[in-house]
Order: C-alpha cells, then structure tokens, then sequence
C-alpha cells in the first residue's frame, strides 16, 4: 500500500490517533510525550503510530496535512495540531469533549 | 544572520506583533553548544484573533516554511491575542525536555 494510503487508513479508521516520535509507554522526544499524556488523560481509547520506526511515514506525514512538526494529533478524521494545541485543547477542556464525541460518533455508526 | 534573528524578523514583518519572544532553547537538547535547532516562539498579534489554534500555527509555519525545511528542528508554538495575552499575564507554557529521540524534525 502506497504509505499516504497507510496514513489516510490510520487517521480513518482510529477515532483518535497520534503520530509520535517512540511510543505511549515510551516516548522518544519531549513534545510527544506531552501530547500522549494529554491524550491518556482523556480516558479514551487511542491509537498511534510510531514514527521512529516508520520512516516512510515520518518523511511523507508532512505533506498529508500539511502541517511540519510531530507529534500530530488526529480526531475524527481531523488534524488538531501537535504538542502546544494539544495541551492548549486540553487544559481548556475542549480535548476530552472532542476525544469522547469522536468515540460516541464511531459507537452509533 | 542567525537562526534566531532571521525567525524574528520575518515573525516581526509578517504579524506585526504586540510582543514577540523567540528563544533559542537548544541547549536543552542533545545538540552541540551553539546550535540553533529547537526554538520557542511566543507571537501576540491581532492577526489571531478569532482564528483558531491551528489556523494560527499554519500561520507561523507558513511565515517560517524555509527554516523547518531546513534548519528547525522542534519549534514550540503560543500564539495568542492581545486579550488574551493580556488574561494570562504573559505567561505562556515552558518546553519540555529533550528525551534523546532525534529520529528526525520533531
């Protein structure tokens, strides 16, 4: 499969899925280990994928949302932007609501 | 020219800001002295308000697309309104540490 397909199925078929340099237990850099303990706090299922040990996907993810830097935040089909919009989404509330409607939406479908 | 001043020019050209603070935070990581790599931005400009958090980031990442091809390595991003700016105090969040994972751009 062509890697901008494997991304596009990650980001479809998982409600809430993270692009991250190592991976939940063991992140490899700074920024995303902020990003998945923002996402673990959301009490929701989640997947990830670990860009370390996928380069074609570390060097393509870029241009699939356009968007430069990992970590890379998906919710319901959506980029919601990397480490500061993830916390920023998240202390203010609006993460959780956005991590739990994208699982409801997902249950009912 | 430096890393650092070339972002805070074109930042300064592009949004016109009411504060801009662009820090070199590269010794916090696992790179050689000097290194201008991981940097932290703290933008406040009318530019941004009532624009999302990431409509804003596209924003600065448009405004720095050269430097993160080349040269930014990690770039930490608080992009805010002059009320809001002004709600927090000034402050803004502080970049973690590095965890060794230099796989690639962060």
């Amino acid at each position: 499969m062509d890697v901008m397909d494997r991304i596009r199925q990650q980001v479809e078929d998982n409600p809430v899925v993270i692009f991250m340099k190592g991976t939940p237990q063991f992140p490899m850099c700074g920024f995303s280990s902020r990003a998945v303990e923002a996402l673990k706090r959301c009490e929701q299922e989640f997947g990830y994928v670990n860009v370390i040990a996928d380069q074609e996907v570390m060097q393509n993810l870029p241009r699939f949302a356009d968007w430069p830097t990992f970590p890379q935040v998906y919710i319901d089909g959506e980029l919601i932007g990397g480490c500061d919009i993830t916390l920023e989404m998240f202390e203010s509330g609006e993460l959780k609501k956005m991590v739990d409607a994208a699982h409801a939406k997902r249950a009912a479908s | 020219m430096t890393m650092q001043e070339t972002i805070t020019r074109k930042l300064d050209e592009r949004f016109a800001p009411e504060h801009l603070e662009v820090v070199n935070e590269s010794h916090m990581h696992n790179v050689p002295p000097g290194s201008e790599s991981h940097f932290k931005v703290t933008v406040v400009s009318e530019a941004f308000r009532d624009q999302k958090l990431i409509a804003r980031h596209r924003l600065v990442n448009q405004a720095l697309a050269d430097e993160l091809a080349g040269g930014i390595h990690a770039l930490a991003l608080h992009t805010l309104d002059p009320d809001q700016w002004f709600e927090r105090a000034g402050k803004v969040a502080d970049s973690p540490p590095c965890m060794g994972g230099d796989g690639g751009k962060a």
